[in-house]
């Protein structure tokens, strides 16, 4: 599974981040995407959705932060 | 004799006001009209051409989006005016009108965006700016969505966009993005692990729809919230709640409808904005004018305009 560690950054370098980071990807991988609590959890998964990307979940972790999985979808 | 040089001027020009008079003998301020502070570059270039020839070494962007040419000197109001009209800028108002609605980028590139605002505003200075209120001067701003970067509720008339979320359960994956998203917490993960929804908190903005990956949440309904009789300046007021779910292309009727109210019950009042007109007449009384064109969209029922104390504390 891919991770895209984006925990500490904040809006909207963890967009920036993630989406240079899913460049890297081929179309239809699952990748996991870390997020902090607040701003990032609010606004990275749905810039994310906006970039067409599939949405499959968010699980939030014992410490805290969030897990955005997602299929990298190519336009 | 002397010979005695006549300025002429065309005095239609300032029928609708946009020239304001400045500290210096013979100076003015020429207040342009950009409704919803949308400005195309050829415009910009010829505003600033204008200026450079004209007006003083700087423009001032006004706090209701209109870019004021600083130090005309009145003899060149016809030059001016003229030179604008090349690529269709015009001359804002002052007074006791209609003034240039404002509006937020809309929702065009916005993500944020739920309405077309910026076709509301160019719609209601079309068909109503510059009208005389007889009484005071009368404010209109569009938002897109409930965030309300334009601080609709300081207006006469303050719009809105809001969309009515509705939940369909089987397309739903239990994800809980939603309930993430939703700030005011309309939106909570029940016992059976789909979302459970309350009206009363939700303010109608949209981040469910948007954010679900499925497509389980989707609009029911889309307009705007209308609040009515704010104001900022000595004594504000934060206007309130008369209409919901507006259809966006009966903004222009809605206003003078509004308008029309405001015109009949202010008379003999004196300088009266329509906030304070409508503590006077009692919230109800706009309310049931406004059902009479609008019934399906006016609240059962509000509240005056809200004082808001500035001034405690000194």
């Amino acid at each position: 599974m891919q991770v895209i560690d984006l925990r500490g950054i904040s809006c909207p370098t963890n967009f920036v981040k993630a989406k240079l980071a899913l460049e890297e990807l081929v179309d239809g991988t699952v990748a996991q995407i870390l997020l902090d609590d607040g701003e990032p959890v609010k606004n990275v998964p749905r810039s994310l959705k906006a970039d067409g990307h599939k949405l499959l979940g968010l699980k939030q972790t014992e410490e805290g932060h969030y897990i955005l999985e997602l299929k990298k979808v190519d336009e | 004799m002397a010979d005695v040089k006549q300025t002429k001027l065309d005095l239609n020009n300032l029928k609708a006001g946009g020239f304001i008079k400045e500290r210096g003998k013979d100076l003015f301020t020429v207040r342009l009209r950009v409704p919803g502070g949308r400005m195309s570059v050829p415009r910009l270039k010829k505003i600033a051409e204008v200026a450079e020839k004209f007006g003083g070494e700087f423009v001032h962007l006004s706090v209701r989006q209109s870019i004021e040419l600083i130090n005309i000197n009145f003899k060149d109001f016809d030059a001016v005016v003229e030179a604008l009209g090349e690529k269709d800028q015009k001359v804002a108002s002052c007074g006791a009108r209609v003034r240039v609605p404002v509006a937020c980028g809309g929702c065009e590139y916005n993500p944020n965006g739920l309405v077309d605002t910026q076709k509301s505003a160019l719609e209601v200075d079309e068909k109503l700016f510059g009208t005389p209120t007889g009484h005071h001067k009368f404010k209109v701003a569009f938002a897109g969505c409930p965030f309300d970067c334009p601080k609709s509720a300081t207006n006469d008339i303050g719009f809105q966009g809001a969309i009515y979320p509705a939940l369909d359960k089987d397309a739903c994956i239990s994800c809980g993005l939603c309930a993430k998203s939703c700030v005011p917490k309309a939106i909570v993960m029940g016992g059976d692990n789909k979302p459970l929804f309350s009206n009363d908190p939700c303010i109608w903005c949209g981040d469910c729809v948007k954010v679900c990956p499925t497509g389980a949440w989707s609009e029911a309904k889309r307009g705007y919230t209308v609040r009515i009789g704010g104001k900022w300046g000595r004594n504000p007021l934060v206007g309130t709640l008369f209409a919901t779910f507006l259809p966006e292309e009966k903004a222009v009727q809605f206003i003078a409808a509004v308008l029309e109210w405001y015109k009949q019950k202010a008379e003999g009042l004196g300088r009266i904005r329509l906030g304070d007109t409508i503590i006077k007449e009692g919230p109800e009384e706009l309310l049931n004018h406004l059902r009479q064109q609008f019934a399906d969209y006016i609240v059962a029922e509000t509240i005056a305009p809200q004082v808001i104390a500035t001034q405690i504390g000194k």
